[in-house]
């Protein structure tokens, strides 16, 4: 029962990560109607440069809101240097171009960064918050700053007219235009918002899987199955998806013995399939209606 | 009267195809014109030409600014509310919300409160549902809804396309009644497009006629109301 109890925690744990993730990807969905394959490396890139900052003798916390301002800044710049060029381009234009923003982005850190693994700290130590060590003080670190996220997420959509307008420009730009949307600037702060998101994904999740430039491959994957699970086009759907996908991947592994450690991996794969097999929308999306 | 909105050799096309060749026509400050004609004459383009919603050559200005290389939002941003075909409505959002956007370029944020209060005042089912996702809303109100989120803009000019289509006879004269008070008294001054011409000559001081992309005749909205063989032969009735 304790074994049970402490593994969901750590599954809710692990889960806030692909809950940003999955956050992220919806926000882009949203906004452009394709997924950013290029989400999880650009989460990573963030977090190489809150490491770098840190290394510079960057009080922590600086370096974490200094993090999130950059990576804000360079989600915009990525949006309007690299997608405005293509916005009018088909379906693969975009594919190829996330595909080649991922392959940049892995290799510049590299190459700036080297490929060896490095630790990243974390703000809230290592130790058990309590002393039954059923949940340790990082796990519940990352849940709060989750949380805290989504508590600011949906204050700001909800009850700032920036927000609304980014909202509108999304659901429906032609009308959003209408009323003097300026709706390419709405995108690009929406690029801005999921950069910064994974960006503090990218730094909850590095103590726990260290940093490298390939640190976010897996992480992404498991995104990816969170938001295709809660529904591309429902944002609360993603955060529940990535939740659930954490728990389930984390349960799996630890009692069913013939997945182990080795085919968690797998285990996104799976409920990505099936949930585009049996319920394509997600459980909390809505069907995707075309006129013809 | 000076003209608002003057067109000259306004050309649209979808794609390959030509749609509009070559319009003319003005708009006086405080004027209502109509635009009428059938289907396929070029009416609804003119419209989505005038706001940048379509490839669109020629010149467009609005008090003496030219808006024909501006991209719709900045127009929009001007001061020209556009009732699109299809009402424009955002399905998922609140009414309230609906008509909050119809300010999102406004900065002044108490008189914008005020309109919202002007808008229920015009409207008080609006009032009513204003809680309410905007899709659930009957075909009426959701045209309400439109005129409302477009007064929200305080605008000087208000590009109406269909405002009549597929409501009941009693709402729609309840809606002219509306436009026609707000063209009076709060001096907006309209452009309108109708398939129903007897309704839009009479809210109107001025009428072209449009035939495949092209105006056939233009005057007062009286002279041409009385001109029979006009109605006759292009006007159905």
């Amino acid at each position: 029962m304790e074994l049970l109890l402490q593994q969901i925690i750590a599954g809710l744990a692990t889960g806030t990560i692909y809950a940003c993730i999955a956050l992220a990807i919806v926000m882009t969905y949203q906004a452009i109607g394709h997924l950013n394959f290029a989400q999880g490396e650009m989460a990573m890139f963030s977090t190489f440069i809150a490491w770098q900052l840190l290394q510079w003798g960057t009080p922590y916390w600086a370096a974490f809101v200094l993090t999130i301002a950059l990576s804000f800044l360079g989600g915009v710049l990525i949006d309007r240097i690299v997608l405005r060029p293509v916005q009018h381009a088909p379906v693969l234009s975009h594919v190829v171009v996330f595909i080649g923003l991922l392959a940049i982005l892995n290799s510049l850190a590299g190459f700036i960064w080297d490929f060896n693994v490095k630790p990243f700290p974390t703000p809230f130590g290592s130790a058990p918050l309590f002393g039954n060590g059923l949940i340790s003080a990082h796990q519940a670190g990352m849940i709060g700053v989750t949380l805290l996220l989504l508590a600011f997420l949906y204050a700001f959509f909800r009850f700032t007219r920036i927000g609304l307008a980014m909202r509108a420009a999304a659901a429906d730009p032609a009308s959003a235009r209408l009323v003097g949307v300026r709706v390419g600037w709405m995108m690009a702060l929406g690029w801005g918002m999921a950069s910064a998101i994974g960006a503090i994904a990218g730094m909850m999740i590095a103590p726990v899987v260290f940093l490298e430039p390939n640190m976010m491959l897996g992480i992404l994957l498991y995104g990816f199955a969170g938001a295709v699970l809660g529904g591309l086009s429902s944002p609360a759907g993603a955060v529940f998806g990535g939740l659930a996908v954490g728990v389930v991947e984390n349960l799996a592994g630890t009692f069913v013995p013939v997945i182990g450690g080795e085919l968690k991996f797998t285990i996104a794969l799976v409920v990505i399939v099936a949930v585009l097999v049996m319920k394509p929308q997600g459980l909390f999306g809505r069907p995707v209606l075309q006129r013809v | 009267m000076s003209a608002l909105l003057e067109v000259r050799e306004l050309r649209a096309s979808y794609g390959a195809t030509r749609v509009l060749h070559g319009l003319d026509f003005n708009l006086a400050e405080g004027g209502v014109t109509t635009l009428l004609g059938g289907n396929g004459a070029g009416k609804t383009t003119t419209l989505r030409a005038l706001c940048g919603m379509v490839a669109r050559s020629g010149e467009i200005s609005i008090g003496g600014r030219s808006i024909a290389r501006l991209p719709t939002e900045e127009i929009a941003r001007l001061g020209v509310a556009h009732v699109p075909d299809g009402r424009g409505t955002f399905v998922r959002l609140t009414v309230e919300e609906n008509l909050e956007l119809g300010a999102i370029s406004r900065r002044d944020r108490p008189a914008i409160a005020t309109d919202k209060e002007r808008v229920f005042g015009y409207f008080p089912i609006l009032r009513q549902r204003r809680g309410q996702q905007a899709g659930t809303l009957s075909g009426g109100e959701q045209q309400m809804l439109a005129i409302g989120r477009a007064l929200m803009l305080r605008p000087r000019l208000m590009l109406l396309d269909e405002p009549s289509f597929g409501l009941a006879p009693r709402i729609v004269r309840e809606l002219f009644d509306i436009l026609a008070a707000l063209n009076s008294k709060e001096g907006v001054s309209l452009l309108l497009v109708e398939q129903n011409a007897a309704l839009a000559l009479d809210l109107a001081d001025h009428a072209y006629l449009l035939e495949t992309g092209r105006i056939v005749f233009s005057g007062p909205a009286a002279e041409i109301r009385e001109d029979e063989k006009i109605r006759r032969s292009y006007l159905g009735y």
